[in-house]
């Protein structure tokens, strides 16, 4: 970087920062020894001394932010976003991960368990299988709710190894969906009295749950079915219910419907100067990620160019040694975000942003609702 | 709730209750943004609690109606966000069956 005596510089034309100004506050500089400038200048008069307005502007924000997506599958994605603060990436990023709701199970109700896996572990377990349900069609359960088709999933689970035959592996295809509610009878009912009603369960749905509309097309279930519960031995069996209940990812991270979501900034390789022949051959050799190509430029001579900057995991080992800093400079753009979200299933990626876009938009109308 | 005084109202302290870094760090972008504000910070006063303080000292104007319109500005930027992701995602959409296509040739 080009650095002169503050009296030497040229005089600042007015509503511009100097280049070397702007650098430091649009890209952190991956030196060797440690990465410089990562700070972000927030302040709206950081640069009012040269004329340079720092404040958010809501028209230029929205002329310079831009999304691009560049993989969207059912389950994973990955797009950039350029133009905004990380303050608020890193919003979006928490959201995702813990203010979303999900269904999962949360109450297992265990008739029967004869295997070698501990009660405890097998709920422990059966909470953690990500459920293939919509949670904005759920209301959550609040502590004194009684469990009803708008709040819960059941789940039964019942497998028997029987004796004689080889071990059973169970896997969560055999978790069954109870439309219906749950078919345990409640343990303090007096079933004399009962025996023409309808005995009481531990629900108590009003209707069944695949009798309404948002449910009549698609059945709801674990999304993969191949996840191992547990394995049972002969003569061993497992018999119980397993309720499903919205929750949030701060809760406890089953109900967090991202795998993970993260972002990094975008890398910059920026060649200082030319380098040809053997250099640009080292320079090649020397990036474990192949960011660098050749070019052939006229008479036999060879250029280094930098082809896949996105690959860059900014390793540094392209400015170890020698001068090769000078050469080469390693740098991340602050304002450019590859952010990548896996999701659970429940929901596609794209509608979890969405929703979770819409959190920080509810958070902030409570807020000015709450000062009005 | 806010903790300030009488007389003046261009310092005050806001505590919010159910709530963390992710809304107070991006109120404080949006504020620090704001050319009225002289200074601004947050403070989670215990981890365990869920309770975030945000200060707001403006150079005149009332504290309250500039964290109110931090609030407007990052909710607007929210919406704009959410806008311009779902045409790059219907965008991306559109354009995914003549990729697959050409790529089945």
């Amino acid at each position: 970087m080009h650095r002169s005596p503050a009296l030497d510089m040229p005089d600042v034309p007015k509503g511009q920062l100097p280049p070397h100004i702007e650098l430091q506050r649009t890209r952190v500089l991956c030196n060797f020894d440690a990465p410089t400038h990562t700070e972000n200048v927030q302040y709206s008069g950081a640069y009012s001394s040269m004329g340079v307005d720092n404040s958010l502007r809501m028209d230029q924000f929205c002329n310079n932010f831009r999304v691009e997506v560049i993989r969207l599958s059912e389950d994973d994605m990955e797009f950039d976003m350029i133009g905004i603060d990380p303050s608020i990436a890193n919003a979006f990023r928490r959201i995702l991960i813990a203010e979303l709701p999900t269904m999962a199970i949360e109450k297992v109700l265990i008739a029967n368990n004869t295997s070698i896996v501990q009660d405890e572990v097998l709920a422990h377990r059966l909470g953690l299988i990500p459920i293939n349900a919509d949670p904005r069609l759920f209301d959550d359960l609040s502590e004194n709710d009684t469990p009803n088709e708008k709040n819960t999933i059941v789940f039964n689970l019942h497998v028997r190894c029987e004796r004689g035959g080889p071990r059973l592996t169970v896997k969560s295809n055999e978790l069954k969906w109870l439309p219906h509610g749950s078919e345990f009878p409640l343990a303090t009912e007096n079933t004399t009295s009962s025996s023409t009603s309808k005995p009481k369960t531990y629900t108590s749905f009003s209707c069944s749950q695949d009798s309404l509309p948002e449910f009549s097309d698609k059945s709801i279930g674990p999304k993969h079915p191949d996840i191992i519960i547990a394995k049972l031995g002969p003569g061993q069996e497992i018999e119980l219910e397993a309720h499903a209940v919205k929750g949030m990812g701060k809760t406890h991270a089953k109900w967090s419907p991202v795998a993970t979501a993260w972002y990094r900034m975008l890398p910059e390789v920026v060649l200082l100067q030319e380098i040809e022949d053997e250099k640009a051959e080292e320079l090649v050799k020397k990036c474990p990620v192949n960011v660098f190509d050749i070019e052939d430029i006229a008479k036999g001579k060879k250029k280094a160019t930098v082809a896949r900057p996105r690959a860059c995991t900014l390793c540094r080992e392209c400015i170890r040694g020698d001068d090769w800093d000078k050469h080469v400079a390693i740098r991340r753009v602050k304002n450019h975000f590859i952010f990548t979200i896996e999701s659970t299933g429940a929901l596609p990626p794209e509608v979890l942003f969405n929703e979770a876009v819409k959190v920080l938009e509810d958070k902030c109308e409570r807020v000015i609702t709450e000062l009005s | 709730m806010e903790h300030g005084s009488f007389s003046d109202h261009s310092k005050s302290t806001f505590s919010l209750s159910d709530e963390d870094h992710t809304l107070a760090n991006s109120i404080r972008f949006t504020l620090n943004q704001d050319p009225r504000v002289a200074f601004c910070g947050y403070s989670i006063p215990h981890p365990s609690d869920a309770r975030v303080n945000i200060r707001v000292q403006t150079t005149g104007d009332s504290a309250r109606e500039v964290l109110k319109d931090a609030c407007q500005d990052l909710m607007l930027m929210c919406q704009h966000v959410r806008s311009t992701f779902d045409k790059a995602v219907v965008d991306y959409k559109m354009s995914k069956p003549v990729k697959d296509m050409s790529i089945e040739k």
